[in-house]
């Protein structure tokens, strides 16, 4: 299992306890999103819907690629951001 | 007699709780909760008086609803909020963009709630709101995508499912309405659905009276007269009275300078008879505004033979308010307090029926929903 470190944003830390950064463990993005759900309960569904898709004002980051599916894969030592777009309002 | 009234408002950046006496006379104001968070519905459990859900997403973040046993003291967020099934990729998929409604199920199943989302999409949660499964009956109808049309039939912020309905005599018996779509009817708790649109205008289509593919805004049931049914449609005001499946237009009988387009609707508690409702400009491009600028609310006290202007208080000039279809509501004192929220962050109350009214809350964000309870 890849380990990669997950950068988050400000409309996040409600959920991972104020911490703008984790460590989490996956071969997908949806995988290391499920595995931060665990610590973070909630946080999976408010960034990817249940069609496994980013969500339409969600950007998550692999490295410099912008990943707008679940299945998008991850390596170790890969860094994963998950930010809002610039949209929302 | 419960010795005050809770007014739930949710608006576009929070929920605010507004605690009143039983004269009405001045509101204390809590919040607000979930700043800057999209809050659709906050609803409080009528059976239980302490469960209290809200509808939530943000402008970035999706949709989820959480839930308080304190009035807001303390949140927990729904462990499984109401998705759809998820389909193979390449196939068409719906995804929960907002749960737009909350309803606490019936009496006797005092743990169940039901969701109605945008786009239409029809929950149920067993648990009081901790997790959520889909009404396969309706979400999966076969003619589920022919009653609700494509997203240009929705309204500007997605088409909704709404005004979900419990028949007080029978937990089997639900009705909803979807915009687009109409209301529609199941007799078996939501395994079968049927339209049940028979007399109410669709003028935006080349049959004005189809089976389905009206625009209900709000349907009301009378809780203490349950075969009786209200709705503010897109094209007009209507009462049904069973058995017989038939809209009737009582809003013909409004003055024809006012119309009868609008988007909320509100029932007196104990009087099956009295109804009361918002107009708004349909005409033309359809601004969906107060009349000439002269907002007012309108009653009926003989089940929409005919109906009075009731504007005391209210901006008698130069006012162009919006109230949404869940901004308008009544509590259960007597005489009954209306309320209703605009889209401008105005609070409107009145301790009489009607008959006056006073601003209790400028400045609020957009008001999306008021709610008022027995405190």
């Amino acid at each position: 299992m890849s380990v990669v470190q997950v950068r988050l944003a400000a409309l996040l830390h409600g959920y991972t306890g104020g911490r703008s950064q984790l460590p989490a463990e996956g071969e997908t993005l949806g995988e290391v999103l499920a595995d931060l759900d665990r610590r973070c309960p909630g946080l999976r569904f408010r960034v990817i819907d249940e069609q496994e898709r980013v969500r339409r004002h969600m950007r998550c980051f692999i490295n410099d690629a912008d990943a707008r599916h679940a299945a998008a894969p991850v390596a170790a030592g890969d860094e994963v951001f998950i930010v809002g777009a610039l949209s929302g309002g | 007699m419960a010795d005050g009234v809770l007014l739930l408002v949710a608006t576009r950046k929070g929920a605010f709780l507004l605690r009143g006496d039983a004269g009405r006379a001045g509101f204390r104001i809590e919040g607000p909760h979930f700043l800057g968070h999209v809050i659709h519905h906050a609803v409080l459990d009528p059976r239980d008086r302490r469960t209290l859900l809200v509808a939530a997403r943000t402008g970035h973040l999706g949709p989820t609803v959480f839930r308080s046993h304190d009035f807001g003291a303390t949140w927990q967020e729904a462990a499984h909020p109401p998705q759809f099934a998820r389909v193979p990729m390449g196939t068409p998929a719906r995804a929960v963009d907002h749960v737009f409604w909350l309803t606490p199920g019936h009496a006797a199943e005092p743990d169940v709630w039901y969701a109605g989302t945008s786009p239409q999409g029809l929950f149920r949660s067993e648990d009081g709101g901790r997790t959520w499964a889909g009404v396969a009956g309706l979400n999966d109808h076969p003619q589920l995508a022919a009653w609700t049309g494509g997203e240009q039939d929705g309204t500007p912020d997605g088409p909704k499912l709404h005004s979900v309905l419990i028949d007080p005599r029978d937990k089997r018996r639900m009705y909803v309405g979807m915009s687009g779509g109409g209301v529609f009817v199941s007799d078996d708790q939501g395994a079968q659905w049927r339209p049940f649109n028979r007399g109410s205008r669709a003028d935006f289509f080349p049959d004005p009276y189809p089976e389905y593919g009206q625009d209900p805004h709000r349907v009301a049931l009378h809780p203490l007269l349950p075969d009786r049914l209200y709705q503010q449609n897109h094209c007009g005001i209507y009462r049904m009275d069973l058995p017989c499946e038939e809209w009737i237009r009582i809003g013909a009988a409004m003055p024809a300078e006012i119309g009868d387009i609008g988007l909320p609707l509100a029932l007196h508690p104990r009087d099956p008879d009295t109804a009361w409702v918002i107009p708004m400009d349909g005409s033309s491009v359809w601004p969906r505004v107060s009349p000439g600028g002269r907002p007012a609310v309108y009653a009926t006290r003989d089940a929409g033979a005919t109906w009075q202007r009731q504007d005391a208080g209210l901006p008698r000039e130069q006012a162009w308010l919006t109230v949404k279809r869940q901004a308008f509501c009544t509590d259960a004192l007597a005489p009954v307090g209306l309320y209703f929220g605009t889209t401008s962050g105005a609070l409107w109350a009145s301790a009489d029926e009607g008959a006056a009214w006073h601003c209790i809350a400028r400045d609020l964000p957009e008001i999306y929903a008021v709610e008022a309870a027995a405190a």
